[in-house]
């Protein structure tokens, strides 16, 4: 008597959707156990979580909402560059680099923020010039730090998860050189950080810190989504992705695509940045890198890439975050117990598709 | 083998078989593509386990024993050899070391002298003759499949299983084939044949099994039974070998190669000096053994691959070395050889296979947005007229049967063509369209074929089928090493002239 | 160029490429067993804090090189078997390793000092330099080459082990086999799902030493990212080396004379910006990357294992 692995040929609904279910639960599980080794009680870490992750029922009996408001905030940039990484992973090209995109496209915004009235004498010191120009600014340089490595494996072959790697390093790098001296506050009183921005360059807040940042991150999935189900472009990304020798066959150009591709993943990662910028710190400072590129890896893949899917991801991740921001606060745990769920979730999710795929029989 | 039946998801790919093989003979085992022997002796050489059913081997002393074949491992163990079809040799490694991969050995360190002389040795018996240490992508095809059965040898094999061993060598090189099986045998070895070739079924072996639907139909004497006989058994009904051709007067040419010379992936030169032409009612057939170029040359006609020198006219415009698209909108259709790796996207829904060449075309699209009503009447028009057997048009292409997928791919191109080639007719370049389809699926897909021709359409027929090329080729182009050897006339087609060009005569120095 | 400035080059170079040569030499193995292991940066920061810790509370480098490699070869095995038995995408396993080892690390170094308290700023036991006698005599390049820890004395000798074991052995044809043709090995009676399981293992457990070297060696103690990306540079070493050990020294010795130059700029008090010497390695993995894999691909013939990055199933209908 043995256990037999055998193809399926249709998957039965309900595995798709115990999976994710079960991979939660078990990351949860995992969580509570290296909570346990390090003596905290995991039934009132993850209350705690939760609790600062969304708020607790007295919260929202007094108007208050700071909770989800913090969540929301964290999500902006969690569903911008999972939608940026999510595109690209369609057409099997590995952005690891949405960390470095980001924070470039950071810096851009940054300096038009900083330096626009200098470049262009005359502008009006309005919201409506200078945030689309620095949304620009930050496409720009997303776009193009993630089309190098693009270009690199387009023609030459070049392994892009290194490239954009290392490229992650060398932004974050110089990113730290900018706001630690040479783009320093003078009148910082020695803390580093740039000057702050001008209130023509901040988002305008909805409640809390939360900002209109979300409409354009909603916008942007709205767009993905057309974009992949209902344009041609989608289609060649698809088939890209899920077969590069029949998209060459078809007469697709893969190398622009590639390239094409990438311009719009690190360009919504750069965007990521810019509403950070404009919408939170205001200035640029420490706080850029903290991996919401990394996070996005994980937040597209269980999202199956599906610019939805994403969306409801992002926000769920953002919640685990807030949490663990929380306990670090209050209980003095390390906040990277929220990658550590993270993590184990991916890991599960991973392993869960191969039921997806198979099934185990048994055999006499 | 008693009883053995093995199911996969939708299909029973043996059935209830009982099969028996003797030391000293040669066992032919025939059947179509789809009839299941692959799978039976893939059980027997352990990489599938059998739902049901015993196996027995008698050993050397004359005793029978059951036995149970759980891996590839045991089954050389056992003295159980099969040369595949895909031969299963690692290119980058020498031939030696193929042929100790996977022995265990108290010897830690490799001893290249002896495994060379003991290789060596064998060669002599058996009279095959192979350099130990030569790399094994250095070696033509012909000479790697010796190297695959001089590994079964070097095993000790007593039971050696060939899986369709003539598919890739000259009919001269499976004349000497034929040879080494007789001499095995004599040696007292144990050799089973599996072939859907009635002729060297025939000259080879001395026992027939005919296997049908996953069922062993009939085991003969090969000297008591005929060709007619044996295809009977293997169709299950009257096969009239007839031939049909297309009837069609030639017009104008849609196809024109001058002087092409092209260069393969790894920058060997793959096609030399290539010319011919394709008239529009005709279909030009080209033979020859698989990997003399012919891939290369389909993808030069389809602007998959650039050439190094020569032209290439469609319907009289100049595409050399233009890129695929441009072949597209041209007017050419390509049916590859590889159905699924290059042919589908396995996982996307047949809709979306369908679409893949139409999808710039306004019949699907309007601007850069995809339209997805007409995508779904696109699709559902083809799925009827062309008789594809789906569940619906959003199942994933992966799931229909080889011969429905094929179907699939003929209803694109032929469409797609139809809708963006200049004039009314146009180019279709196809594969080995036939290649592991049924006897049902072959006659549908030779029939679409025979439509487009009569339409005034050119077929660019590529196979390593002989058969299929005499049987419905205008004009028969032989290529090997890159060069055509002669091009004949299709009805006066003279198959010991093909023979010898495809094996790099020339005929006329006889 | 004189002698001592050479000498004292490669002495950085060795220190700082020792944990460099034993991870890139753990991902050739198991890349050449056709399993691509991109955790390698998770597990090398796991090596590192675990090997601390052990180390730090049994007072004995032994129980944390030990440990190290036991945590190593506990990571390793599960990105084996999420991907050998579950037939997960390689890739994405593998950023999931490093995502989760970053974290556990991150996590494990808050906690694992005295009593609960952080890991950091803590003094634990190291390896010392020793001396080998008569060679270490042999000039500034002999005290250079000679007068190393332990761990680098073991690469010196584990290196041309590792290259006799891939090309001359038995056991080494067939990983070689198994990496560029998992179905002609198979058909062959090798199983192949256990030598990828124990070539991924193994790998993992040279990773988790390489982590080892840098806590008890090479900074030492333990650092908020202490590995910095290495894990990653290692990955690409193993491209640049075309999976031959020997070669991988060759890339490890040129990252860690990256490091050199970079610490011998900075004492002779230059102008340029600490971040942006720091982004040295990071640009050279990406030119080194680019040159090597035009080259490959000139040649066509020495590559990648073939069968490398994709999964192994056997029970494939054709």
């Amino acid at each position: 008597m043995k256990i037999v692995i055998e193809s399926r040929i249709e998957t039965p609904r309900i595995i798709g959707v115990l999976v994710p279910v079960v991979s939660v639960g078990l990351a949860l599980v995992f969580g509570g156990i290296l909570m346990a080794v390090v003596g905290a009680d995991p039934i009132e870490t993850y209350s705690a979580m939760a609790e600062g992750a969304f708020g607790s029922p007295e919260q929202w009996k007094a108007g208050q909402y700071y909770s989800i408001t913090e969540t929301l905030v964290k999500a902006i940039p969690l569903m911008l560059t999972g939608l940026a990484v999510g595109v690209a992973f369609r057409m099997l090209f590995w952005n690891i680099g949405a960390e470095g995109q980001l924070v470039l496209g950071g810096v851009s915004a940054s300096a038009i923020a900083l330096w626009l009235a200098d470049l262009v004498p005359g502008v009006p010191e309005s919201a409506w010039v200078y945030l689309p120009v620095m949304a620009i600014a930050g496409i720009i340089a997303g776009g193009i730090w993630a089309v190098v490595p693009a270009i690199l494996k387009a023609y030459l072959k070049v392994n892009e998860i290194i490239t954009t790697l290392m490229l992650n390093y060398v932004a974050i790098l110089w990113y730290q050189y900018l706001f630690n001296v040479a783009w320093k506050d003078p009148d910082g009183y020695g803390f580093p950080g740039s000057a702050k921005f001008g209130e023509c360059c901040k988002i305008a807040r909805i409640s809390g810190r939360l900002h209109w940042g979300l409409g354009i991150a909603f916008v942007s999935a709205i767009a993905m989504w057309i974009v992949l189900d209902k344009t041609k472009w989608g289609y060649q990304i698809r088939l890209i992705g899920e077969n590069t020798s029949a998209a060459r066959y078809a007469g697709i150009n893969i190398g622009k695509n590639i390239v094409g591709v990438m311009l719009l993943s690190g360009g919504l990662a750069g965007l990521a940045g810019m509403v950070e910028v404009a919408g939170i710190s205001h200035s640029l400072q420490e706080g850029l890198n903290v991996g919401y590129g990394f996070t996005a890896i994980i937040i597209s893949w269980l999202a199956r890439l599906n610019p939805w899917g994403i969306v409801l991801v992002a926000n769920m991740f953002a919640a685990i975050l807030v949490g663990g921001d929380q306990i670090q606060m209050t209980m003095g745990l390390p906040g990277s117990v929220a990658h550590v769920l993270q993590g184990t979730m991916l890991f599960c999710v991973l392993g869960g598709e191969f039921f997806q795929r198979y099934r185990l029989a048994v055999k006499r | 083998m008693r009883g053995i039946t093995k199911r996969f998801p939708g299909v029973i790919a043996a059935d209830q078989v009982n099969f028996s093989v003797r030391k000293g003979e040669v066992h032919g085992l025939l059947g179509e593509n789809g009839a299941g022997k692959t799978t039976l002796m893939s059980i027997l050489c352990g990489l599938y386990m059998p739902d049901a059913g015993e196996i027995f081997l008698g050993s050397r002393e004359g005793t029978v024993e059951k036995v149970h074949i759980g891996s590839p491992r045991k089954a050389i163990e056992l003295g159980i050899g099969m040369v595949h079809q895909h031969f299963r040799l690692v290119q980058s490694h020498t031939v030696a070391e193929n042929c100790i991969l996977g022995l265990s050995d108290k010897k830690m360190m490799i001893d290249r002298k002896e495994i060379s002389d003991r290789i060596t040795g064998i060669g002599g018996r058996y009279r095959i003759h192979i350099e130990p240490n030569s790399y094994v992508w250095q070696l033509s095809i012909g000479e790697q499949q010796r190297v695959e059965i001089l590994k079964m040898l070097y095993r000790n094999a007593d039971i050696l299983i060939l899986d369709e061993p003539t598919a890739v060598l000259t009919p001269l090189e499976s004349q000497e084939l034929g040879r080494t099986l007789r001499t095995m045998a004599k040696e007292g070895k144990a050799v089973v044949f599996i072939s859907h070739k009635l002729d060297e079924v025939m000259a080879f072996t001395d026992r027939v099994s005919v296997l049908r639907n996953g069922k062993n139909v009939k085991t003969v004497e090969t000297k008591n039974t005929d060709k007619e006989r044996l295809a009977n058994l293997m169709v299950g009904r009257n096969v009239v070998f007839a031939s049909e051709r297309p009837v069609f007067k030639p017009r104008n040419k849609l196809l024109e190669v001058t002087g092409v010379t092209a260069q393969n992936d790894k920058g060997v030169t793959a096609l030399v000096d290539v010319t011919f032409s394709v008239k529009s009612g005709e279909i030009l057939g080209v033979a020859g053994v698989s990997g003399n170029g012919q891939q290369e040359l389909a993808e030069v006609v389809t602007g998959l691959r650039k050439s190094t020198d020569g032209t290439v006219k469609v319907g009289g415009v100049d595409l050399t070395n233009k890129t695929a698209d441009k072949f597209i909108s041209n007017g050419v259709g390509h049916i590859p050889g590889d159905r699924i790796g290059v042919g589908l996207a396995g996982n996307l829904p047949v809709s979306d296979n369908l679409i893949m060449k139409a999808f710039r075309s306004d019949v699907v699209s309007k601007g850069i947005f995809l339209r997805h009503d007409a995508i779904r009447d696109y699709s559902n028009k083809l799925i009827e007229d062309f008789d594809v057997d789906t569940p619906d048009r959003n199942t994933p292409v992966r799931n229909l049967s080889g011969g429905n997928q094929q179907k699939a791919i003929l209803a694109r191109e032929i469409m797609a063509r139809a809708e963006q080639g200049p004039g009314d007719n146009g180019l279709l370049v196809a594969v080995q369209p036939t290649r592991g389809l049924d006897v049902g699926a072959t006659e549908a897909v030779r029939k679409l074929l025979l439509a487009q021709c009569m339409q005034g359409n050119a077929i660019l027929l590529i196979s390593d089928d002989l058969d299929e090329i005499l049987s419905v080729s205008t004009n028969i182009a032989v290529m090997f090493s890159g060069k055509i050897m002669g091009i004949v006339d299709g009805d006066y087609a003279d198959i010991s002239e093909i023979g010898i060009m495809m094996a790099g005569g020339n005929v006329n120095e006889i | 160029m004189d002698l001592l400035l050479i000498a004292s080059i490669v002495s950085i170079a060795l220190a700082a490429g020792t944990s460099l040569v034993y991870a890139t030499i753990g991902e050739i193995l198991t890349e050449r067993a056709g399993i691509l292991n991109l955790g390698v940066e998770g597990i090398m920061i796991m090596g590192a804090v675990t090997g601390f810790a052990a180390a730090f509370h049994t007072e004995s480098v032994f129980w944390g090189v030990v440990v190290a490699m036991l945590v190593g070869a506990m990571m390793a095995s599960i990105h084996a078997f999420v991907t050998i038995t579950l037939l997960a995408d390689q890739v994405v396993s593998g950023l999931a390793m490093t995502l989760l080892g970053t974290g556990m690390a991150s996590f494990l170094g808050q906690r694992l000092g005295v009593d609960g308290a952080p890991l950091v700023g803590q003094i634990g036991p190291r390896f010392e330099r020793v001396a080998l006698p008569v060679l270490s005599d042999f000039g500034a390049m002999g005290d250079s080459v000679f007068n190393r820890d332990i761990l680098t004395y073991f690469m010196y000798i584990l290196v041309p082990i590792i290259w006799i074991f891939i090309y001359k052995l038995r056991a080494g044809l067939v990983l070689r086999s198994v990496g560029e043709n998992p179905q002609a090995s198979d058909a062959m009676g090798v199983n192949v799902f256990r030598v990828r399981y124990v070539y991924t293992i193994v790998g993992g457990m040279l990773v988790g030493l390489g982590g080892a070297h840098l806590s008890l060696s090479y900074t030492p103690g333990w650092t908020e990212n202490i590995t910095g990306g290495r894990g990653w540079i290692a990955v690409a070493l193993v491209i640049f080396a075309t999976w031959d050990p020997i070669r991988s020294v060759a890339g490890a010795l040129l990252f860690g004379g990256v490091n050199a130059i970079q610490f011998r700029l900075q004492a002779a008090g230059t102008t340029i910006p600490a971040s942006l010497l720091n982004m040295l390695p990071y640009i050279l993995t990406i030119v080194v990357l680019v040159i090597v894999t035009w080259f490959e691909s000139l040649s066509k013939r020495v590559g990648a294992p073939a069968s490398l990055g994709i999964p192994y199933v056997r029970e494939e209908r054709v």
